[in-house]
């Protein structure tokens, strides 16, 4: 299979469904010359400035605007440039978007992507770093994706633009260099279907977003001293494929939950509940939770890696769950 | 140009060149610096702008506010921001200004009046505004200046902040430095107005187009708002027309598809640099005493930061309350 980075991958799902459907249109910060990460790179080009277009730096205006086009029949993506900046944007996304099916008694839907990239090891600092997906998991009538590879990146999108609902569509910066395996023609992922990224029989990592790679790397590790992990990854955490989940833990009867967002209320609270309920009678230990230390991301590069999950503090918890001396 | 620079005296305007020529050579250590990989992160650094910090915090007391943006390197040091403790930030050490913990972005010396640098565009304007109440119940001589730019004059709160501002007369100045891009995206395509200073008039406030390469002008018109601010007459909107001479951030290229090499020529001929040595007629030794003195202040910081220790992993996890 060809092998292409993470970038390319979701540049080919808006290329590919841009040209599908006519209704797909792109939205937001310096776009046109994809100036910053590169997604939307040859979109203005071919599909021309009425369909994607830089907006002014106005995050509240962009999406709540992206919000009408869908009420009138359009399917919006939007970039935010920074997932941080989506706070500039909660009404429309949160207040909006995820409640006009409901309320209006499901007369009309709004078919809209949020796409920004979360996620520190760039040192950008507190206010430009952060992983929100914990966030948006809670909110009844959004959709939450967070791929790790190319191959998901693509699917994923491709599904979230062809979906009628609104998906908040999580990329992390770590992950746009990365390269990894495409299907080639029309490759979907469904929504709410968590994959298995390695096969294993001692414990269960699961990771969300980048945290699969801290996951897989920590699986190596503990592979050297004749460990077995297998590496699940949820892909959207709403909705959960719990199923997929718990299976895996009935095999392994033990798990680590690993996400960049911080601990409290974090999706790792969400699904280690979900285990338990699912597959209380399988677990043999505590389920242990790797997440950001309870600070904002510091700037420096080594206080952000001091403060940011990585593959040892992923060990560590899967020594602890087997009762491995660490 | 010198329309109003006669109210300036000259040893007041040699001090107002030696803190652009100040903000220029730290620009470009720090440019230097980041491309060798010893900075990490992002800066956005002002080069081309120093008259807009200058002229503008030339107007102010030190117990008087800025608050600035993710491009807020000139701001600070106008404003008087301790440059070995700025250096030490950048470099990620215990000194810094911000314990290591903001970098490029987030500097900010409280102890000089400056309120830091808000890297999230548009947020210090509502900042701006409450401080000002804050000031105006107390009933304090002391104003608030926001800096932001083109871009960032079409976020929401700008709007927002300059209505408060205006129905309560709060003592803040929104300063915008117009330098005709938002990263890749031009002002004329961003922006409805040409002038964006017209936007002032929505809020019934006084509203200037300046010079922007011209430090005596932007003095002078932020002189009459903070006049005015201090007599409790409310807020002011100056835009300065500038241009930036670098690339939006960390190493773009200073041209490149949004904008001409031509362009950035034509810009650069009005270095505001040499704007103010023509104004002042410079002789060749007092720019040489200038750049001896600045190289000395830029070294000494330097050495300053390179000689701290780095931050300790634990401090990381300190000023965090819940
Ligand atoms: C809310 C928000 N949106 C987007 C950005 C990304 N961003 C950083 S600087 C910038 C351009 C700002 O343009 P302008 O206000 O003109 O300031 P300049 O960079 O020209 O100094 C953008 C879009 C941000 N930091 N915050
Ligand atoms: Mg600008």
């Amino acid at each position: 299979m060809r092998e292409i980075n993470f970038v390319d991958a979701l540049n080919e799902a808006l290329h590919e469904e841009m040209e599908r459907d006519e209704k797909v249109i792109c939205l937001g910060e310096d776009i046109e010359l994809a100036y910053v990460f590169g997604v939307t790179k040859g979109l203005k080009d071919k599909f021309g400035g009425d369909r994607v277009r830089d907006t002014p730096i106005s995050e509240l205006g962009i999406v709540g605007a992206a919000v009408g086009a869908a009420m009138a029949g359009y399917r919006p993506m939007v970039e935010i440039m920074f997932m941080d900046f989506i706070m500039l944007a909660m009404d429309p996304l949160v207040n909006q978007a995820a409640k006009l099916r409901y309320m209006l008694g499901g007369q009309l839907s709004i078919p809209m992507v949020v796409r920004t990239p979360g996620g520190g090891g760039v040192q950008y600092g507190p206010t430009h770093s952060q992983v929100l997906e914990a966030w948006f998991m809670q909110v009844p009538g959004l959709k939450v994706a967070c791929p790790s590879d190319p191959a998901d990146g693509k699917g994923l999108l491709k599904a979230a633009i062809r979906d009628d609902n609104p998906v908040f569509f999580c990329e992390h910066k770590m992950l746009y260099k990365m390269k990894g395996p495409v299907p080639d023609g029309d490759h979907i992922v469904p929504f709410g279907q968590a994959a298995v990224k390695r096969e294993g029989s001692d414990i269960t990592l699961i990771g969300v977003g980048y945290q699969v790679h801290n996951c897989l790397r920590a699986a190596e590790e503990l592979a050297k001293e004749g460990i077995s992990a297998e590496v699940v990854d949820p892909r959207t955490v709403a909705p959960l494929d719990t199923a997929t989940l718990a299976e895996s833990v009935r095999k392994t009867n033990r798990c680590v939950v690993v996400e960049e967002g911080h601990l409290r209320s974090g999706v790792g609270a969400e699904i280690s509940s979900a285990i338990q309920e699912e597959a209380f009678d399988y677990l043999d230990a505590p389920i242990g939770r790797v997440a950001a230390l309870n600070a904002p991301i510091p700037f420096d590069p080594d206080l952000e890696d001091f403060v940011l999950p990585n593959s040892g503090n992923v060990v560590e918890a899967a020594k602890k769950a087997l009762g491995v001396p660490v | 140009m010198a329309r109003n620079a006669k109210s300036l005296s000259r040893k007041r305007l040699h001090e107002m060149y030696r803190t652009m020529l100040r903000i220029r050579r730290f620009e470009e250590r720090t440019d230097e610096l980041f491309m060798a990989g010893q900075i990490k992160g992002a800066v956005h650094v002002s080069i081309g702008q120093e008259a807009c910090s200058v002229g503008v915090c030339s107007t102010l007391n030190q117990d008087d506010a800025i608050l600035t943006t993710h491009r807020g390197h000139g701001h600070s040091i106008a404003k008087g921001t301790r440059l070995p403790e700025m250096m030490a930030e950048l470099l990620g050490r215990s000194t810094g200004l911000c314990k290591a913990r903001g970098g490029s972005m987030h500097i900010a010396d409280v102890s000089m009046g400056h309120y830091g640098a808000h890297s999230i565009v548009g947020a210090n304007m509502p900042m701006a505004a409450g401080m000002g109440l804050a000031y105006q119940l107390e009933k304090k001589k002391q104003v608030a200046v926001v800096f932001f730019g083109d871009g960032a004059s079409n976020q929401g709160s700008f709007h927002e902040s300059m209505n408060m501002c205006a129905i309560w007369k709060l003592p803040v100045i929104f300063f915008c430095e117009n330098n005709q891009y938002a990263v890749s995206f031009g002002v004329e395509r961003s922006t409805a107005v040409q002038d964006i200073s017209v936007r002032a008039q929505g809020y019934d406030a006084p509203g200037v187009t300046v010079d922007g390469m011209d430090v005596t002008a932007v003095y002078e018109a932020t002189a009459e708002a903070v006049a005015r601010a201090r007599k409790g007459d409310g807020p002011s909107l100056i835009e300065a027309k500038t241009y930036r001479f670098f690339g939006h951030s960390r190493g773009d290229p200073q041209f490149g598809p949004y904008r001409t090499e031509a362009e950035v020529q034509k810009w650069r001929k009005r270095d505001p640099l040499i704007v103010a040595e023509k104004l002042l007629k410079m002789t060749k030794a007092e720019k040489e005493a200038h750049e001896a003195a600045i190289k000395k202040e830029m070294d000494d910081a330097n050495r300053f930061a390179e000689e701290s220790p780095k931050a300790s992993l634990e401090s990381a996890l300190e000023d965090v309350y819940a």
